[in-house]
């Protein structure tokens, strides 16, 4: 196996305030592959997008990366800034949006923006940069591509405008693609095809894809792998069949019962009670342990299981095996 | 049984003309947007009815009008025996019928508190609402010292929990729920509709429940009436639409949901997109992106006909 495309080690990022610091990403670690999507689960809060901004350099101050390693096909990225780092934007990692209104610019046409990302980090001239932003609009799947070049954002459909923010992100063909909520604000059927055309990307071009999405659909359809984040850490990390229909975690065995589908033709839904704790009072020991019914005394003690402490797969002192699954 | 909730015929015009200089500069027509084009469905007391579509289908605005926010440009509403078109409004009704938002952030006033937020459809007819609150609140799972707290003290969940006391104090037949749970976590919505499903039984409830989401929709409703572009295409008791859909429409929405099962799936993506609603597609509006259009689709929007127990509008569907 070759060198992953990505490597996040121990990844800590600590956001500093008067009552105390706070912890949204704690001790999270993955690879990615070439030509791997991994999925990055969780509820609102869970850390999962903070982690994606961690990993390109997208932190808004005071957040910042207390501790831990970003590489980067195998160079430490996280301690780069302003010039270097943005070097690297764009020309090695693209960025995904969730509303790809806000990310484009509305006073420039796609044509613009596209020819400006090309020239700012590859050495072409107008003419090929141009030629190229006709490319990569073709590429995903804009009809007419050589007509729309010169259209504005607003006179795209919202499909059509994350379809030009794909192209964007992939026009200077970077190894890794960060995408947050990319189908979360698009209507099923162009959910479908953008999901779709990113898998395309991600086979033929190798591009390594790191899925942030709180939609279990989504990430059944797209990803290769999933790592499911509660209240900062990751809870379970595994090939994305075996942690949908086999979870280990009691989080993600409750998260995957309480979608409506899987308890189908059920009168109630299963449900997790609480909620996920604040980040100012996350208990001591398992995150989720006051939410869960197979907590025991070891549950609650400092310090929590992780992912290397336990089996690898689920960050759980006492995770569901397949034997017991079968009874429940 | 009879219907609770009738609609007949029911027709939204929304008017997206330039202002009147540029018409009169430009020569440009009034140009019109149809949002709801003649829908007609009926909700049986103590039912679920879902209405489901994509964005642009009009399913909101026929919440909206039932609920009498807006008004219908042509049609019936048939509330209870009274009709709220043509008696000029839903005043006859109004408490009667109670509506959940979608976004429990925007829909809660952050000054107000939680009790006077509950108790207000119940103050403005002049009634006591003497620990009204804090009875709601126990019902819907929170606590009675919460009537006292204010909006922002609560997370999202907990809101639409204080949406759903609020829409429950006039004691209403009908709550009329516009997305409720897609502002929601997983874990969160879960809760929230395992509490409308017990509602509904203690209190007789009937549902019209507004939502794109199709594994929500199949959870909680009993009858569906799918929406495109302003039209009813098909509508069926849920499991029939679910077993069986008819709409080429509809199988085109169910194949591109994405599936907790469908690991790795190859599937062909939908083409095109929704068209523009102010120059909607001659004939039958899904045309365009449908496999199966032929000539009289692109020529004749095709009347509702039954094919056992769904009714549906295309020429081919069988």
């Amino acid at each position: 196996m070759s060198e992953p495309v990505l490597s996040v080690r121990d990844l800590v990022v600590e956001i500093p305030t008067r009552h105390g610091v706070l912890r949204p990403v704690d001790g999270v670690s993955y690879d990615i592959a070439a030509g791997e999507i991994l999925g990055v689960v969780g509820e609102s809060g869970a850390g999962k997008s903070m982690t994606g901004n961690a990993v390109i350099g997208l932190l808004d101050r005071p957040a910042r990366i207390a501790s831990g390693e970003v590489l980067l096909q195998g160079q430490p990225i996280h301690q780069l800034q302003g010039a270097a780092l943005r070097k690297l934007r764009g020309r090695h990692m693209g960025m995904i949006f969730q509303d790809p209104l806000t990310s484009l610019n509305p006073l420039l046409t796609v044509g613009d923006q596209l020819t400006e990302t090309i020239q700012e980090h590859l050495d072409l001239s107008a003419s090929q940069a141009h030629e190229r932003a006709i490319a990569a609009l073709d590429e995903v799947g804009i009809p007419a591509a050589r007509q729309r070049i010169d259209s504005y954002p607003h006179e795209f459909s919202g499909g059509m405008r994350q379809r030009v923010v794909i192209a964007l992100a992939l026009c200077a063909e970077p190894e890794l693609i960060i995408a947050d909520e990319p189908t979360t604000a698009l209507d099923v059927s162009v959910q479908a095809q953008i999901i779709a055309l990113l898998r395309r990307l991600c086979r033929e071009r190798g591009v390594a894809v790191m899925l942030v999405t709180h939609d279990m659909g989504v990430i059944a359809e797209a990803a290769d792998r999933v790592a499911v984040m509660y209240a900062g850490r990751l809870a379970e990390l595994g090939p994305v069949r075996e942690v949908v229909t086999q979870a280990r975690h009691p989080y993600t065995a409750g998260l995957m019962a309480s979608t409506p589908v899987a308890s189908q033709g059920q009168k109630r839904l299963r449900q997790i009670p609480g909620a996920m704790p604040r980040l100012d009072a996350v208990p001591a020991g398992c995150a989720f342990h006051p939410r869960c019914e197979r907590a025991q005394a070891r549950c609650r003690q400092a310090p929590g299981p992780t992912l290397q402490a336990c089996d690898g797969r689920a960050a759980c002192w006492f995770p569901i095996t397949h034997e017991q699954e079968a009874t429940l | 049984m009879s219907a609770l909730i009738r609609v007949e015929n029911l027709v939204r015009d929304f008017d997206v003309s330039k202002p009147w200089l540029n018409r009169v500069i430009e020569r440009l027509p009034r140009a019109k947007l149809r949002a709801v084009a003649d829908v007609s469905f009926e909700i049986e007391e103590r039912s679920v009815y879902a209405l489901v579509g994509e964005s642009g289908s009009g399913k909101s605005t026929i919440g909206r009008i039932i609920a009498g926010l807006i008004p219908a440009s042509a049609g019936r509403v048939v509330i209870d025996g009274v009709d709220i078109v043509d008696q000029g409004g839903p005043d006859a009704v109004r408490s009667e019928l109670q509506m959940i938002f979608q976004d429990p952030y925007a829909s809660l006033n952050p000054r107000w508190k939680v009790r006077d937020i509950i108790a207000e459809p119940v103050a403005v007819r002049g009634e006591r609402t003497q620990g009204l609150a804090e009875k709601l609140l126990e019902q819907v799972g929170l606590s009675a010292t919460d009537a006292g707290k204010f909006p922002h003290e609560f997370s999202g969940g907990q809101r639409q929990r204080i949406c759903i006391a609020r829409a429950l104090a006039s004691n209403p037949k009908i709550i009329i729920c516009d997305e409720p749970t897609s502002a929601l976590d997983v874990s969160v919505q879960s809760q929230v509709l395992n509490l409308m499903s017990d509602l509904r039984e203690e209190m007789g409830l009937t549902y019209l429940f507004i939502s794109h989401d199709l594994t929500v929709v199949r959870h909680m409703a009993d009858r569906i009436g799918v929406l495109y572009l302003g039209s009813l295409v098909e509508e069926a008791p849920r499991d029939r639409l679910f077993d069986a859909p008819k709409h080429p429409y509809t199988r085109m929405l169910f194949d591109a949901a994405p599936r907790m099962d469908a690991f790795g799936r190859e599937v062909d993506p939908p083409k095109g997109e929704i068209p523009d609603a102010i120059n909607p597609p001659p004939g039958c509006p899904y045309h365009p992106r449908c496999p199966l259009a032929t000539q009289i689709c692109k020529e004749e929007h095709p009347a509702p006909r039954m094919i056992g127990e769904t009714r549906v509008r295309c020429h081919h569907a069988e």
